[in-house]
């Protein structure tokens, strides 16, 4: 019986590759508990400090761009969300201007024009062939000779452009602005269920409704509406150049901008790549057949060309905007305060605490991927052909 | 199977080496001596203070101490290997092992001597935080620096200090933070900041690099104690020693007169410190398992601590540097070695 077992262990396919499995696994965590006893060890016997204990100790740095309040007297802890934020916020400007930037570029990879698509085939090979560091640094420098502060250039009224970023007003929310917010929202829920009264409309008497232009005026004249009827409460801080820099106003700093316009230029080109062969692989008989049908050509696009194309695109825009993110990090390379600049550097190098820093980055990274991956997975489990396509 | 034991016994063999690689504790002079060289770790380039010259060869005050270490362990200045490093990695190259000691203008803190496990064996450089403007700016003092923005290279005690100066004063400012010293030279002649900060004589050192020095002025105010000097690991004293003996050794020989050029005939002298030092009384190189003549190659080859700051940094240079705080303590500075005795 014994000798049975341990006979089917070796000679069945099934359990002896599960032996085998089993085996790897365990070696694999023999050899992860070895390599962390061993630095716990060595760090020990150096007399290098380790924990998360300085987490809580005070930053004692200044970071200028940021989204949450912080001074040097705020902590680690709070430098961490700081730099996160600033990864998110350069992650999700930059995917959405690569997108559309893409979209666009791809269609027009496509277009009958001769001069339109080879320029935007020169623009896809260029970028797409130079290291995206080296585009940020480009970007960052040409910034960086933009006119000094004192010869601001002025776009607008209180829009200024100068080697220190873009000075714009700043909105100060006055009582009763959160009504306007509240209606916008309304409006544009109300939209939702207008187009969709009316789409079921025309499926019953074929009559075509203008359903974007009624939606468009919906929500873009309700908040505006709403504005005047509570008395204008949005009054706008004007910056002003007080001594060495401007005072009051928002800015937009020139290494945010040299970040957003290097990621996104550089993705954009393999999202325009990716854009084009999904549009490619839609068989040529869909668009001849809504031609026969008489559709117009924007509409063989909006409603046969990209529905099909998207289920080809989505996977690999995926890992566009997975390269997007992780990309930011080389922000460290022209001061952009992410999450790698502020946490990872400077709170590293006033704490020296290397290893413990590198894996909460890590990790950090690792799970904002991760969350990416699955709503871009459930948008694409949405646009897949229903059905035994 | 046997294949599946040949790979297990490989594995653990493999693993058994990097453990005793890593828990390996040998003497560093031992492995320095074995090496043939010095593995130095230097700026990535502050002129007069460590960096290459028109030819490639390292120059500067720091890069003299790590010469006169390879002096004194092989009677040859030259057998150094300069490994360059950022304020950010300076201290993990350290710790890991990959140089033997650390001479990049590196301030003495007690994080870093405790904290980190790093041992600093002594002050080759008294320095301070200043900042330096435009001089068309028409500032002349750090208190009129309200709302400027300001360049900094990341990963310093010049940050911290930074911060709790303009704290202190209720000014604000915004921090424009850059790697190197280079990029913030860049960042600053384009005007991205108004100001520059760090160590006095980074400053300086800068300044003598940009088309027109005289276009900026480095402000009066020095806002924090920055003693910079060689740094080396926690746990080894007779290599410590070996590294504060040859800093020393350069600053006595200051004190006692004993330069590059007259270091032989020194050797005549009647000062029984002098005939210490340089061996001709033996014992002392014994004390730190090097030859008699250690302190002899240093003085030789290196030169005292002045013939060092002259010709890096001093007033003659394009740097100008007052010896100022560091001159010796009996010329008015605080440059103090212990007794060679």
């Amino acid at each position: 019986m014994q000798t049975n077992f341990i006979r089917k262990i070796f000679f069945d396919e099934k359990s002896r590759s599960l032996l085998i499995q089993a085996l790897v696994i365990g070696i694999f965590a023999v050899f992860i508990y070895l390599l962390v006893q061993q630095t716990a060890a060595n760090l020990e016997r150096r007399g290098i400090s380790s924990g998360f204990d300085f987490l809580s100790m005070g930053a004692g740095y200044d970071i200028s761009i940021r989204l949450i309040p912080f001074t040097s007297e705020d902590t680690h802890l709070r430098a961490y969300f700081v730099g996160l934020l600033n990864t998110l916020m350069i992650a999700i400007c930059g995917c959405f201007l690569a997108t559309i930037l893409g979209f666009f570029v791809g269609v027009i990879r496509l277009s009958s024009n001769w001069l339109f698509r080879n320029i935007a085939y020169v623009y896809v090979e260029f970028t797409r062939n130079v290291p995206v560091l080296l585009q940020i640094i480009l970007y960052y420098s040409i910034l960086l000779h933009l006119p000094k502060i004192k010869q601001a250039i002025v776009l607008f009224e209180g829009f200024y452009l100068t080697n220190r970023g873009l000075y714009s007003p700043l909105p100060i929310f006055k009582e009763g602005f959160s009504i306007i917010v509240v209606s916008f929202v309304l409006a544009i829920i109300a939209s939702f269920i207008i187009k969709k009264y009316l789409k079921k409309k025309q499926e019953h008497t074929g009559k075509q409704y203008p359903i974007f232009l009624i939606n468009s005026a919906l929500v873009i004249f309700t908040p505006i509406f709403m504005y005047y009827l509570m008395g204008m409460p949005l009054e706008f801080e004007l910056p002003v150049l007080k001594g060495f820099n401007f005072k009051g106003g928002m800015v937009i700093r020139p290494e945010f901008i040299g970040m957003l316009l290097g990621l996104s230029i550089y993705t954009a080109a393999f999202i325009s790549e990716t854009v084009r062969s999904g549009i490619i692989s839609v068989s040529k008989g869909q668009r001849e057949a809504s031609q026969a049908l008489g559709l117009k050509s924007n509409l063989i696009m909006k409603l046969i060309i990209i529905p099909q194309a998207l289920r080809v695109i989505i996977p690999p825009l995926t890992s566009q905007y997975l390269n997007l993110t992780k990309n930011s990090s080389l922000g460290i390379a022209i001061g952009y305060a992410d999450l790698v600049h502020g946490f990872g550097g400077i709170s590293l190098n006033q704490t020296g605490r290397a290893i413990e820093i590198m894996l909460m980055v890590m990790l950090t990274y690792l799970t904002i991927s991760l969350i990416i991956s699955f709503f871009m997975n459930i948008y694409n489990k949405a646009v897949q052909f229903k059905g035994n396509a | 199977m046997t294949k599946i034991k040949s790979l297990f016994i490989s594995l653990v063999l493999t693993l058994g080496v990097s453990s005793a690689i890593a828990g390996s504790h040998g003497s560093t002079l031992d492995l320095v001596k074995e090496r043939g060289k010095v593995m130095c770790g230097s700026n990535t380039g502050l002129t007069g203070f460590g960096a290459p010259n028109d030819a490639g060869v390292w120059e500067g005050i720091d890069v003299d101490i790590c010469r006169a270490v390879a002096a004194a362990v092989f009677g040859d200045a030259s057998k150094v290997e300069y490994v360059p490093t950022t304020t950010k990695v300076r201290f993990t190259v350290l710790q890991s092992g990959e140089v033997d000691l650390l001479a990049r203008n590196t301030t003495w803190t007690l994080s870093r001597d405790v904290d980190l496990g790093l041992e600093f064996v002594g002050v080759n450089y008294y320095d301070g935080q200043g900042f330096m403007v435009p001089a068309a700016l028409g500032v002349s003092s750090a208190t009129e620096l309200d709302g400027a923005s300001v360049c900094i290279q990341v990963g310093t005690t010049t940050e911290m200090n930074l911060a709790d100066y303009f704290k202190a004063n209720g000014m604000s400012y915004e921090s424009v933070p850059v790697e190197t010293n280079s990029e913030a030279d860049a960042a600053y002649i384009a005007g991205r900041c108004d100001v520059y900060t760090t160590d006095a004589s980074g400053l300086y050192s800068s300044r003598a690099g940009y088309a027109d020095p005289s276009a900026h002025v480095v402000l009066p105010e020095i806002i924090s104690k920055e003693p910079l000097g060689p740094a080396v690991r926690h746990g080894d004293s007779e290599w410590a020693d070996i590294v504060r003996w040859s800093l020393n050794a350069m600053i006595i020989g200051e004190e006692l007169g004993i330069t590059s050029t007259n270091v032989e005939e020194m050797k005549g002298s009647k000062n029984p410190e002098v005939l210490r030092l340089l061996g001709v009384e033996p014992g002392y190189g014994a004390y730190l398992g090097l030859d008699n003549e250690w302190a002899v190659n240093i003085l030789s080859q290196v030169g005292n601590y002045s013939e060092s700051f002259e010709k890096h940094i001093g007033p003659n240079t394009p740097i100008n540097i007052q010896r100022g705080l560091n001159a010796l303590y009996k010329d008015g500075g605080i440059l103090y070695a212990p007794p060679f005795r």
